[in-house]
């Protein structure tokens, strides 16, 4: 039989706020444990949560950001359950009425065709703390300076139809809230981590098969092996003639499948109510408008812009702006030297390759945009030939000049064009190589096309590097068929 | 709506609060009652009416986004039971 998988996504994003959702504890990542966990983190008696302004205005913007909906009244309710990490038995969330309704998100898939997944809404909540299961004879560790700090649950529909689609959309979501700076996307740090609805029905079935929820995935290649491994498992269950249990599962990456996590236990029954600490949240208008003047160009416009305005391949388009620090930086370098494709050539060319190298982020590249940019500025006059360009780029990364004009006039990478110059060497070498002038005059039509390259190759050694390639190769031509 | 023996032991499990058998037959007389009244309440008509999340007339105030807590582990771990290397300690807890 043919399946066809569904899959939805619950991706938790930490907002980058300085202090907690409702709390003026640090949201600092690595500090001394339970060092940044107060009263209210703590859920000690007699305190009373305040809302954090921060946490409201960036799901406002992921919100405008998706072109969603966004209600006017939102209300913070209680999800109650019973865990060490979570001090005061229940996690505030929102469930009924969410700050951010129905938006959308494009994806571009792998091999794939642009596809709009649909946002069912997103709501603002606290985390919860860390549990540490190891070295306390017996007993479990609780660190609560996680506890409280904010997160917006983005929720999908339905409408991924593989896991190359799902982790396309987690790209998405990545680029999209790092755009926005609502989130530093560190998904090593837990940044960013999603639960993943799987199911699969039989191919033109319009009702949905019975789903499995991957709890805590954390990495854009497990959220693709995850649910590799749960489509296989779910159709060898049905094929088999089984039934596929609604239950939560967690993927190990150590042994690449996923495992059920509560089989035992009774359902959740989280008993959601509104938290009588907090106040209905109410934005207006003008409010709403000063966050929508607050967005950054998105990344769909951008690549849109490279695209029809700069005139770059839909290729370059998509990986220049597949993270706002690439796109700031080609930006900058266009800027400096005026040539989009130039610009964009040697970002994901030169440039990519030195930072993959020597696995820095570009944010931290030596070679500074102002510098790349002076650099192509010399390119494009052709004060410098290519090959010298390159060499000036690795004495930039070497940090040992301050700009491309300084390793120029060091190194005399200045490109020799005057003629009269170029006419002395070419004669050196022809007067130098008479075995070789004699094949080429020998030679046929064809052939001497293919020999001129060792005559332009001594002649820009004799320059040392310096000359004009296309110079050389025409003025070469010129003195060779003179022979003929 | 009809409230049955096993419904109360399961909210107390829910809620952790230990009620025995004898406990449980109380309840279940007490919740009907109430359960009663909230099925007259269902009788009026509320068509057109926003639901109400809370009583008061007011709006969630918001504070800035700015770190005012210090830290003071040392003060709130007097209170508890039992730490270690700064972390507050439980009886295990496996998934």
């Amino acid at each position: 039989m043919q399946w066809e998988t569904v899959i939805g996504l619950e991706v938790h994003v930490q907002l980058a706020t300085r202090s907690k959702i409702f709390s003026g504890s640090s949201t600092a990542f690595g500090a001394e444990p339970n060092s940044q966990a107060s009263a209210v983190d703590l859920g000690l008696p007699g305190v009373l949560p305040v809302l954090n302004e921060n946490a409201v205005a960036m799901a406002l913007r992921f919100g405008l950001a998706i072109d969603a909906e966004i209600p006017d009244v939102s209300v913070f309710e209680r999800k109650n359950y019973f865990y060490p990490d979570l001090p005061k038995g229940y996690q505030t969330s929102q469930m009924a009425q969410p700050i951010v309704g129905k938006g959308v998100l494009e994806i571009l898939p792998e091999d794939g065709e642009r596809k709009q997944i649909r946002i069912h809404h997103a709501h603002l909540e606290e985390d919860a703390g860390k549990s540490l299961h190891e070295d306390f004879a017996g007993m479990s560790g609780i660190d609560l300076n996680r506890a409280g700090t904010p997160l917006l649950e983005i929720v999908s529909e339905p409408d991924l139809r593989s896991a190359k689609e799902a982790s396309a959309y987690l790209r998405a979501m990545h680029t999209l809230v790092t755009y926005l700076g609502i989130s530093d996307g560190n998904m090593a740090e837990g940044s960013m981590r999603c639960d993943v609805n799987v199911s699969i029905r039989p191919k033109g079935q319009q009702e949905f098969g019975t789903r499995a929820e991957i709890k805590n995935v954390n990495s854009f290649r497990f959220v693709e092996r995850a649910i590799a491994y749960e489509v296989e498992r779910q159709i060898d269950i049905l094929e088999d003639g089984g039934k596929v249990v609604q239950e939560t599962r967690l993927y190990d990456p150590d042994a690449d499948e996923t495992r059920s996590m509560r089989t035992k236990e009774e359902a959740n029954d989280y008993r959601y109510f509104p938290c009588p600490d907090l106040l209905p949240l109410v934005v207006d208008q003008a409010y709403v408008d000063h966050q929508r003047s607050l967005l950054p160009e998105l990344p769909a416009a951008k690549r849109e812009r490279y695209e029809s305005e700069l005139g770059l391949s839909s290729y370059d388009a998509g990986v220049l702006t597949a993270h706002h620090d690439t796109a700031d930086y080609f930006e900058q370098t266009l800027e400096v030297c005026g040539d989009a494709k130039l610009a964009a050539n040697w970002v994901q060319g030169e440039l990519s390759a030195q930072l993959n190298r020597d696995s820095l982020p570009i944010s931290e590249s030596p070679v500074s945009a102002a510098q790349l940019g002076g650099l192509l500025v010399r390119l494009k006059d052709d004060t410098i030939n290519g090959k010298a360009a390159k060499q000036v780029f690795q004495e930039l990364w070497q940090r040992r000049f301050e700009d491309a004009d300084q390793v120029i006039e060091a190194k005399g990478l200045k490109q020799v064009t005057d003629t009269g110059a170029l006419e002395a060497a070419i004669d050196e070498v022809i007067a130098a190589n008479p075995v070789q002038v004699t094949q080429y005059v020998e030679a046929t039509e064809e052939k001497r096309g293919k020999m001129v390259g060792f005559f332009v190759g001594q002649v820009m050694k004799a320059t040392r590097g310096t000359a004009n390639p296309q110079q050389v190769n025409k003025l070469l031509k010129e003195k060779l068929d003179a022979l003929l | 709506m009809a409230i049955e023996h096993a419904d109360v032991l399961r909210a107390a499990h829910l809620a952790r609060i230990s009620i025995d058998n004898a406990d449980a037959d109380r309840y279940v007389g007490d919740l009907t009652r109430i359960l009663n009244m909230v099925d007259r309440l269902q009788e009026i008509d509320t068509e057109g009416v926003q639901p109400l999340s809370h009583p008061l007339d007011a709006t969630q105030p918001l504070r800035a986004d700015e770190v005012t807590e210090s830290d003071q582990r040392d003060q709130f771990q007097t209170v508890a039971p039992e730490v270690a290397k700064g972390l507050y300690l439980v009886p295990r807890v496996v998934e």
